[in-house]
């Protein structure tokens, strides 16, 4: 290992003025400086990494307001979500029932059976999804379900404005809920 | 036992030359780091399962934070000046060809006002736009008056039918209402293909998408999750 040398190395002599005879040999150990070295490396091996823009992307399907897109789905191939405030879920198949029968709710864990129960229970040309959202609903709640249908691979969504009745309905489950 | 230890050679090693490539390797990576840009903008983003890299190139950037006030914004390389030129003469704002200038340098990185204060906005510094500064949005919840709309528009008309990739970038607590207004605005100006910025996420295992990941990856595709 590299040493320090200061055994007084060269004769020394005491000259007029000189305090310092030694010479001192200026042997350094590198040794510190190469850990601290790769110390620094390593950390920017690991900043470089994840400063990667981890930015992905969800395409909504096009939004086509001619009547020859609207009219394709069955009723009984449609399951409508919606989304209200607190991470809630709502959801009922074909058509709202005038006295709100078929009205249920769920959560955002359970919500993938019920997608995937309904899917597999329906022709696959006539399943699709209508997703609306009540303006309680979160963004995050939007997109995790908009995630939901790329998972379950459901083919056919629609992202949709909300109907009053359903608004009404909503809000009237969350009242009598006591949340 | 025996009694003669082998006498102990020196074992020093000269570390210059493992110093010399140890800061070799530690300036290459500290020239091709990228500093991620700090954000004025603090947009917590939800995760998805999607797997394809957004867009960096030619980009108009819709931000939605956490209030639902709406930001608008566009990368280095898009032609901002033709924006605001164009917002200008639409709305009649008034600006000064200085005031244009400063607004499509990297002076002002997001436009976050109605258009009755874009005048003032034009006489801001980049220190203007640090974090915490409380804007008062681009006006979108009232329909009859949605300003991104104008924006898009401008965006629309300044790429004059070049690819621009349109993304959304909204935070986790934005409510529905300001992300339903930015659709909106999009639909308006026929723009019906968008992105929506979002984290890695992991796909839950034994679902569907999961499967046909791993179908894809025994066939040696991609995996297919859009």
């Amino acid at each position: 290992m590299a040493e320090m040398d200061t055994s007084g190395g060269g004769g020394h002599k005491k000259g007029p003025g000189v305090k310092k005879g030694k010479k001192l040999s200026t042997r350094v150990d590198l040794t510190p400086m190469v850990d601290l070295g790769f110390l620094l490396i390593t950390f920017f091996i690991f900043t470089t990494t994840m400063s990667q823009p981890t930015a992905m992307k969800l395409n909504l399907p096009k939004d086509t307001d001619k009547p020859e897109e609207q009219n394709k789905a069955k009723e009984s191939g449609a399951l409508t979500l919606l989304l209200g405030g607190k991470d809630m879920v709502y959801y009922y198949e074909g058509i709202l029932k005038p006295d709100g029968s078929n009205f249920k709710s769920t959560t955002f864990k359970d919500v993938r059976d019920v997608i995937l129960t309904k899917k597999r229970s329906t022709n696959p040309n006539d399943f699709v999804v209508v997703i609306k959202a009540n303006p309680d609903a979160t963004y995050k709640n939007t997109v995790d379900i908009l995630d939901e249908m790329t998972i379950n691979d459901v083919k056919r969504y629609a992202l949709v404005d909300i109907f009053d009745v359903e608004n009404q309905l909503i809000k009237v489950t969350e009242g009598s809920a006591g949340k | 036992m025996p009694r003669v230890k082998l006498p102990r050679k020196s074992t020093s090693i000269d570390m210059t030359a493992m110093c010399d490539v140890a800061f070799l390797l530690l300036s290459f990576f500290i020239l091709t780091t990228k500093f991620k840009p700090s954000e004025a903008l603090a947009v917590v983003t939800p995760s998805s399962v999607s797997s394809k890299a957004a867009e960096s190139k030619d980009v108009v950037l819709v931000t939605i934070d956490p209030n639902g006030k709406v930001f608008f914004s566009v990368s280095d390389d898009a032609p901002k000046k033709e924006i605001i030129e164009a917002v200008n003469t639409s709305r009649n704002l008034g600006l000064t060809a200085g005031e244009i200038a400063n607004l499509s340098s990297t002076n002002i990185p997001f436009i976050g006002v109605p258009f009755s204060q874009v005048k003032s906005l034009a006489s801001k510094t980049k220190d203007d736009f640090k974090s915490g500064v409380n804007w008062p949005g681009i006006p979108v919840l009232d329909t009859l008056n949605n300003e991104l709309t104008d924006w898009v528009a401008a965006a629309v008309a300044a790429f004059q039918g070049q690819k621009m990739a349109l993304q959304v970038k909204g935070d986790n607590n934005a409510k529905y209402p300001s992300f339903q207004a930015v659709i909106r605005a999009f639909k308006k100006n026929d723009q019906m293909k968008f992105q929506m910025i979002t984290n890695a996420e992991g796909v839950p295992e034994g679902t569907e998408l999961y499967k046909k990941n791993m179908s894809n990856m025994a066939a040696g595709k991609a995996p297919s999750a859009e």
